[in-house]
């Protein structure tokens, strides 16, 4: 073998090396050694340089031929529906919703145990007006008729399931008519009819537990009569009439007396 | 200072960083020199669809099954989300994904039965390539494209997919290795002898029209 010929071809081995090197060079992965190497020889190497290009135009072909599926629009929607991010609520606001919520029902339970209580409230006032009423308008409004206290009082012994003390009179304007009996929820009670001037005015004694008032002393207008209630001892006051505030606070601080020396 | 968080999708840096609350939330924080900026699932995987249907479709080479097979994929990874590595690349864990439901499925199965055992095998498609005409100056004409992607279509599984990965969706080697879990010299050899293969492959296509 001549010398040329080994010279050809120990060329022929270097440029198959050079471009064995070829891929990863124009794919970006060499050595940065290396790539300054081959680009060096790439310039001064013609063959070579040609294989790069074919192999650069062929790498641009393969990735625009590659590029050549599209999804259709109606399924990337389908896709996109599907892994969708859902808002997500943070624990903060989880919380403050909870509480808010847990307000607005404590707000409606309270609202909704106000109303049905001032219904109950509404329903006992019309009730006892409605006693009142029916009683002044009876041509025999009470059964034990006296002005002495010491009569009408012991008249209710055996008839209703308490007793109670009433106040002396004396030096007073107000005088007692008499009472009866009455009932209310179907619980026997004392109905007491007292005057001041012209006007009559009831009192209802009852079991306390009879009424379950919120507000004691309570006081209520209904069809322009006035009511005033207070318990003691077990037993629930109500005084009715179309007098004046101060007439039923009057008999009332009296009556409170008379039921808190007993 | 610009976020860099998309070229970070697409090459994610060491630097990624995955916190207890964000991945309760399903959310991806990078951290940077810039303020955290979070992704959603769909915020990290969408941008990566139309990339992935057209590496399903050329996988599946069929619409219909390229469409059950990247919902699939992503159905798969959003309830996998939650366990998404810190630290790792999301596009190369999305292809992961597409491949290994594609290598588990009727088609692909099909597929694999044609790969060779070993890589001495590929010599005879290789082979083809010793022919020194160069088909690339006629690629460039637009009318030679079908050509070459029939003759894409035509390559064997493992060969095509990894000419797709480097030169379609310019992936890496050391990515292409993680993605088909081999040492990234098995991927230099696959892809020049993928390479070579789509060349004679186009050569011979070449020759036919003539």
């Amino acid at each position: 073998m001549s010398t040329d010929d080994n010279a050809t071809q120990q060329s022929g081995i270097q440029h198959d090396q050079w471009r064995a090197q070829l891929d990863a060079y124009l794919d970006g992965e060499l050595p940065a050694d290396q790539m300054r190497a081959l680009d060096a020889h790439l310039r001064s190497c013609p063959g070579c340089a040609a294989d790069a290009l074919n192999r650069v135009q062929f790498k641009r072909a393969v990735k625009t031929a590659g590029a050549r599926f599209t999804p259709s629009p109606q399924f990337r929607d389908r896709i996109l529906k599907k892994v969708a991010s859902k808002p997500r609520r943070s624990w903060t606001f989880t919380w403050v919703l909870a509480g808010a919520f847990a307000v607005l029902l404590l707000a409606g339970l309270l609202t909704a145990y106000q109303q049905r209580q001032n219904l109950r409230e509404q329903q006992f006032a019309g009730e006892i007006a409605d006693l009142h009423v029916s009683t002044l308008a009876s041509p025999n409004p009470v059964d034990v008729v006296s002005t002495d206290r010491h009569t009408v009082k012991p008249w209710f012994q055996g008839k209703i399931p308490f007793t109670f003390n009433l106040p002396d009179l004396q030096n007073t304007d107000f005088t007692l008519l008499g009472g009866r009996v009455t009932y209310l929820g179907q619980v026997p009670g004392a109905h007491l009819i007292y005057q001041i001037r012209k006007h009559q005015i009831s009192v209802f004694i009852f079991p306390e537990d009879l009424v379950a008032l919120h507000n004691t002393p309570h006081d209520a207008k209904t069809r322009s009569f006035t009511l005033h209630t207070f318990a003691q001892d077990g037993l629930r006051y109500i005084i009715f009439g179309d007098v004046a505030r101060d007439d039923i606070d009057k008999l009332s601080t009296m009556l409170q007396a008379a039921a808190h020396s007993s | 200072m610009r976020c860099t968080c998309e070229k970070n999708r697409r090459n994610p840096p060491k630097t990624k960083d995955w916190n207890k609350t964000a991945r309760r939330r399903f959310t991806l924080v990078c951290v940077s020199a810039d303020a955290p900026q979070r992704g959603t699932f769909e915020e990290l995987a969408m941008p990566l669809f139309n990339q992935l249907y057209n590496f399903a479709h050329w996988l599946a080479q069929n619409r219909h099954e390229a469409e059950d097979l990247v919902q699939e994929t992503y159905v798969k990874a959003l309830h996998g989300f939650a366990t998404f590595q810190q630290g790792t690349n999301f596009r190369a864990w999305m292809y992961r994904i597409l491949r290994n439901t594609f290598l588990t499925s009727r088609s692909g199965h099909k597929a694999t039965m044609t790969v060779p055992l070993s890589e001495d095998e590929d010599e005879a498609v290789v082979n083809a390539t010793t022919d020194t005409q160069t088909p690339e100056a006629i690629l460039i004409d637009r009318n030679h494209q079908d050509m070459l992607q029939t003759a894409l279509e035509e390559l064997p599984l493992h060969f095509r997919e990894i000419v797709l990965l480097c030169d379609v969706e310019e992936m890496s080697y050391q990515e292409i290795a993680d993605l088909l879990s081999i040492p990234i010299g098995t991927v230099m050899s696959r892809l020049s002898r993928g390479r070579a293969a789509l060349r004679a492959g186009v050569q011979k296509k070449l020759q036919g029209a003539a």
